[in-house]
C-alpha cells in the first residue's frame, strides 16, 4: 500500500518522527515450526489486547488491577515467542506484532471473540480467562521439554504466570456461578457462548503433527485431558454445567478468523501503521 | 552451569568492584532492595571488551526490563568499571527463592510482606488451583499472622494486596513464584 502513498519531503528520523506513509504489511511465510509457535504468541497478544480494554472499567477496583497484570504477563510471553520466530524469519518482535495481516495471525478464534466494548459481559471475560489461563498452563507444561531450548526457557516462565491467572480466574468462575440468581444466569449464558469456541483448541492438524514429529511442542489434542482436569472441577463447583461440544469447529489457528478480529487489529496497529518504526 | 563458560576466572579484581557496585543499584520498582539482592544478577563476565552482565528476568511482562538494564550499565560506567552489556538469561526461570535473606529483611521494613517459599505453592496448585492463595502471611508491621488478602494483583505484577486484621494495616505480600 505504500506505493500509493507519495512520502513527503522531511528530514527527520523516522524513528523519532511521524513518517508520511502507512507502514505496508510484512511478506510473512511461516513455516509449521513458526506456525505452531505463532498460535501460542499470538493467543497470547490476542487475550492481552481483549483484557487491557478493561482496564478503567472493571467492576472493582482492584478486578481492574488483576485485570490489566494479567494483560502485562501475556504480552510479556508474547514478545518473548514473538522475537524467537522473528529471529528465524528477519522480522523483529514489533514488525510480527503490528504489521502482519489479518490472515498471518494465528491466534485460537477465542480470544478474539468480542469483550467488553462490544457489550459483552465480565461473565464472558472470566470463562474466557479460566478456558485460556488453564490451556496455558498444560500447554506451557508440556512446552518445558521442548527441544527448542528458547522454547523450553519461555515456557519455564511463563507456566508459573499461567498458574496464578488460572487460579484467579477460577476463584471468579465459583464465586459467580455460585453466587446471585442474576450471576448464575449470566455466567451460564456466557459458558454456552464460548464453549463452542473450545473445540479449536484440541484440534490435530499437519501443523500440529510437524511440531510434534520435531519435538518443539505436544498435538493439541494431548493437552485436552489435563485441560479438563482443570477447569471440570471448578465449572462443578460453580455449579455451572458445560454444553456438548458440536460440529461447529473456529478455524483462528489456521489464521482463518471470525470478523472481530480485523477491529482488534486495526486498533493495536494503528500506531505503527501511521508512524512507521515509531518509538517512545 | 552458570559458570563453566565464564572465559575468565570469576574472582577478578574487576569483576569483584562490579559485584559490589551492583549491591548498591536499587530495583527501579522495589527501591528497597538491589538487583544482586533480588536474585536477577545470575552472572559477571569480563571479555576483552568489556563486562558482561548476565541477568535473569523476573516476569515475562515486567516493564522495568529495560529500566533495570539501563540501570545496571549506568552504575557500573559511572565506577569506570565499563564498558558494560547486559544479556539476557531465561533458563532456569527466576524465583522469588532467590531473594537472598537481607534482601527479605529490608522487603519486611520497607513494609512488603516477604514470599514465603514457593515449593509449597507449587505443590498447592497442582492439587488444588482455586485455593492457590491461601497460604498465612505475616504483617510486616506488626508480625501478626491473622491477615487476609484484599487483591490477588497490586500495584506490580509482583506483588498482591493484604490486611491485617491485628494493627488494621494495609500492606503489600510479595507474592512467591
Amino acid at each position: 500500500m505504500t506505493t500509493t502513498f507519495a512520502p513527503l519531503p522531511t528530514t527527520a528520523s523516522p524513528s523519532t518522527s511521524a513518517a508520511s506513509a502507512t507502514a505496508a504489511s510484512i511478506v510473512f511465510a511461516p513455516t509449521p515450526q513458526h506456525e505452531y509457535l505463532l498460535r501460542i504468541g499470538d493467543t497470547c497478544l490476542i487475550h492481552a489486547q481483549r483484557l487491557a480494554e478493561w482496564s478503567g472499567h472493571a467492576p472493582i477496583l482492584e478486578e481492574d488491577i488483576a485485570l490489566t497484570n494479567l494483560a502485562l504477563d501475556l504480552v510479556g510471553q508474547a514478545r518473548a515467542l514473538l522475537t524467537h520466530v522473528g529471529l528465524q524469519t528477519g522480522f523483529d518482535e514489533d514488525q510480527l506484532a503490528f504489521l502482519r495481516d489479518e490472515r498471518d495471525f494465528r491466534n485460537f478464534t477465542l480470544v478474539e471473540l468480542p469483550g467488553r466494548r462490544a457489550g459483552r459481559d465480565f461473565a464472558d471475560a472470566v470463562v474466557r480467562n479460566l478456558l485460556v489461563a488453564a490451556w496455558m498452563q498444560v500447554a506451557w507444561a508440556a512446552l518445558e521439554r521442548s527441544a527448542d531450548l528458547e522454547v523450553a526457557a519461555i515456557a519455564g516462565k511463563a507456566i508459573k504466570e499461567s498458574r496464578y491467572h488460572v487460579a484467579h480466574a477460577a476463584d471468579w468462575v465459583v464465586r459467580l456461578g455460585d453466587g446471585t440468581d442474576e450471576s448464575a444466569r449470566r455466567m451460564r449464558r456466557a459458558v454456552e457462548r464460548l464453549w463452542p469456541y473450545t473445540a479449536e483448541l484440541f484440534e490435530t492438524d499437519a501443523v500440529d503433527a510437524e511440531a510434534a514429529r520435531a519435538g518443539l511442542g505436544p498435538m493439541r489434542l494431548s493437552l485436552q485431558p489435563d485441560w479438563q482436569a482443570i477447569v471440570e472441577p471448578v465449572f462443578a463447583e460453580a455449579g455451572l454445567a458445560l454444553p456438548a461440544i458440536g460440529a461447529f469447529l473456529s478455524t483462528g489457528s489456521r489464521g482463518v478468523h471470525s470478523e472481530h478480529l480485523g477491529y482488534v487489529l486495526a486498533e493495536m496497529q494503528t500506531l505503527q501503521r501511521s508512524f512507521p518504526g515509531g518509538q517512545w | 552451569m552458570s559458570t563453566s563458560a565464564a572465559p575468565q576466572q570469576a574472582a577478578s579484581p574487576r569483576v569483584e568492584r562490579a559485584w559490589q557496585v551492583l549491591h548498591g543499584v536499587p530495583d527501579p520498582e522495589v527501591p528497597a532492595i538491589s538487583v544482586t539482592e533480588l536474585g536477577i544478577v545470575r552472572e559477571l563476565i569480563a571479555h576483552d571488551d568489556g563486562l558482561e552482565v548476565v541477568v535473569t528476568p523476573t516476569y515475562s511482562g515486567c516493564p522495568a526490563t529495560e529500566v533495570i538494564a539501563q540501570s545496571i550499565t549506568d552504575a557500573i560506567d559511572a565506577a569506570g568499571l565499563g564498558p558494560a552489556r547486559v544479556t539476557q538469561r531465561r533458563a532456569p526461570a527466576w524465583t522469588t527463592d532467590w531473594i537472598t535473606p537481607e534482601g527479605r529483611e529490608k522487603l519486611r521494613a520497607y513494609g512488603i510482606a516477604p514470599p514465603g517459599s514457593c515449593a509449597g505453592d507449587l505443590a498447592g496448585a497442582a492439587t488444588s488451583p482455586i485455593r492457590l492463595m491461601a497460604r498465612n502471611v505475616a504483617c510486616p508491621r506488626c508480625g501478626s499472622a491473622q491477615t487476609e488478602r484484599l487483591s490477588a494483583f497490586g500495584s506490580t505484577a509482583c506483588k498482591a494486596l493484604y490486611r491485617c486484621l491485628a494493627c488494621r494495616e494495609p500492606f503489600e505480600h510479595f507474592k512467591p513464584i
